[in-house]
């Protein structure tokens, strides 16, 4: 038996059909507890390679017999290393997870969310990280929002579709994944939206997103709502009014952290008139489509991650806040750590830093950390 | 800061820093320095976990010219 190699989009597809796998990670402890490959069908435990140089024969009896055993690390290296010691001690059905954990990290999902006039809406889930952009197309034409930083997912797909790129969007400056919108933008020759009010710093030319200038796709609107809260510009794409990207103001199961810019005491009201005002006077059937989600069983049965708005009124307890006060406290206390390296991604968004490419991949490496809890 | 060995990980990927630096080791005597160099940033994290794992004490560590130095006290 060698050691076989599995692919992180075998990974991905294992979490989102539901099929057994067992993950031996061999990060170190806090590495783990930080942030690890999970999922309903996902079983895991964590011994770091360290602690099996010498040996994996204290591991074995631990080692399920029936079940799929994939080995994952940081970047590869020591998941081959505690791999192959494994099946030298005989195990079978051993594999190390590809590119380790970095490959994780940066692996897209396209699912298609729905039909549009002439085309389609697709999510792209950035499963590891929990973000998710999105493709809007029709009739030959695309608009990509929120673009992760691995922008030829979206230049295959649309190459295979045969469809032309003509605008990349952003919904607000981010802070816990550098944005491929620009760059996405410049290869395709397209144009490049951003809220102007999170745009005080970028040092590059761009286009302001902005409420009341409806952008056209083939024959789908998109349709900019000023919704801001988590960052001061934040705003919200209506799809053909069917879909709302609500970007990182209103996820499934909880709600944006207005404090990743610094103000969140500043940031409080304008969140809750979004969130209490502007959304509740939009139409209950909209599917929301956020900018993340947090964990694993918020993808539905084909990975799309979804709601109907007036679904997550009655359902989300970041909506169901009756005080003014206990919301400013939800808010703004007792908050998750922030994203990893959320001050150089949010300045590598604003062209204010050019990291090379490694440290890129160094600064996203993490879970994205946008929501409140 | 002192040490009675060094060890030259640089250039090295996971697992070796870590491999190479558990082998040094043995050459030691407890309350004896090894000084590590390595380049693999998973290396800083991974070395913290592993001394404090074996006991052993991180004495210091720094970055000059992207090489990482770490000194670590044999328990």
């Amino acid at each position: 038996m060698d050691l076989k190699q599995t692919q992180a989009s075998e990974v991905a597809s294992k979490v989102i059909n539901k099929q057994d796998l067992f993950i031996l990670d061999v990060r170190n402890e806090e590495a783990y507890g930080d942030w690890k490959i999970e999922g309903e069908s996902i079983t895991s435990m964590n011994v770091p390679y360290f602690d099996l140089i010498d040996g994996v024969e204290d591991l074995l009896p631990e080692l399920p017999k029936d079940k799929e055993i994939l080995v994952v690390c940081a970047k590869e290296g020591s998941s081959i290393f505690v791999g192959e010691e494994l099946v030298e001690a005989g195990v079978e059905n051993v594999s190390y997870l590809s590119g380790g954990m970095k490959a994780w990290s940066e692996y897209l999902e396209p699912v298609k969310v729905g039909d549009l006039p002439g085309g389609a809406l697709y999510q792209f889930v950035r499963i590891g990280k929990g973000c998710l952009s999105y493709m809007i197309e029709s009739n030959g034409e695309a608009a990509v929002v929120d673009a992760s930083r691995m922008i030829e997912n979206y230049t295959t797909f649309t190459e295979n579709k045969g469809l032309t790129i003509k605008a990349t969007m952003d919904t607000h400056l981010h802070a816990d994944h550098i944005s491929g919108g620009k760059a996405l933008a410049d290869q395709v020759n397209g144009t490049y939206y951003l809220p102007e009010e999170d745009a005080g710093e970028v040092t590059f030319p761009f286009t302001a997103l902005k409420e009341n200038n409806k952008m056209v796709i083939g024959e789908v609107t998109i349709e900019p709502i000023y919704s801001p809260g988590h960052t001061i510009g934040s705003t919200s794409l209506m799809i053909n009014d069917a879909y709302l990207l609500t970007g990182d103001i209103l996820f499934v199961e909880s709600i944006g952290r207005p404090d990743l810019a610094g103000k969140a005491e500043d940031w409080v009201l304008d969140l809750r008139t979004t969130l209490y005002n502007r959304y509740k006077e939009m139409a209950g059937e909209l599917t929301v489509l956020p900018a993340h989600f947090s964990k694993v069983a918020e993808l539905g049965d084909t990975g799309v991650v979804s709601a109907k708005l007036e679904e997550l009124y009655e359902k989300n307890d970041g909506l169901n806040v009756e005080e003014e006060a206990e919301f400013r406290r939800m808010v703004t206390e007792n908050l998750p750590p922030q994203p990893n390296a959320y001050q150089e991604i949010r300045e590598t968004n604003m062209g204010k830093i050019t990291p090379n490419e490694e440290t890129r991949r160094e600064m996203e490496i993490g879970p994205n950390r946008c929501a409140v809890n | 800061m002192e040490a009675q060995k060094t060890l030259d990980a640089k250039g090295l990927a996971c697992p070796m820093p870590i491999i190479k630096t558990k082998k040094a080791m043995k050459d030691l005597e407890s309350g004896q320095v090894l000084e590590i160099q390595a380049t693999d940033k998973g290396a800083q994290s991974d070395l913290t976990a592993w001394a404090k794992s074996g006991g052993h004490e991180l004495m210091k560590s720094e970055e000059t010219d992207g090489v990482f130095y770490f000194w670590i006290k044999k328990a």
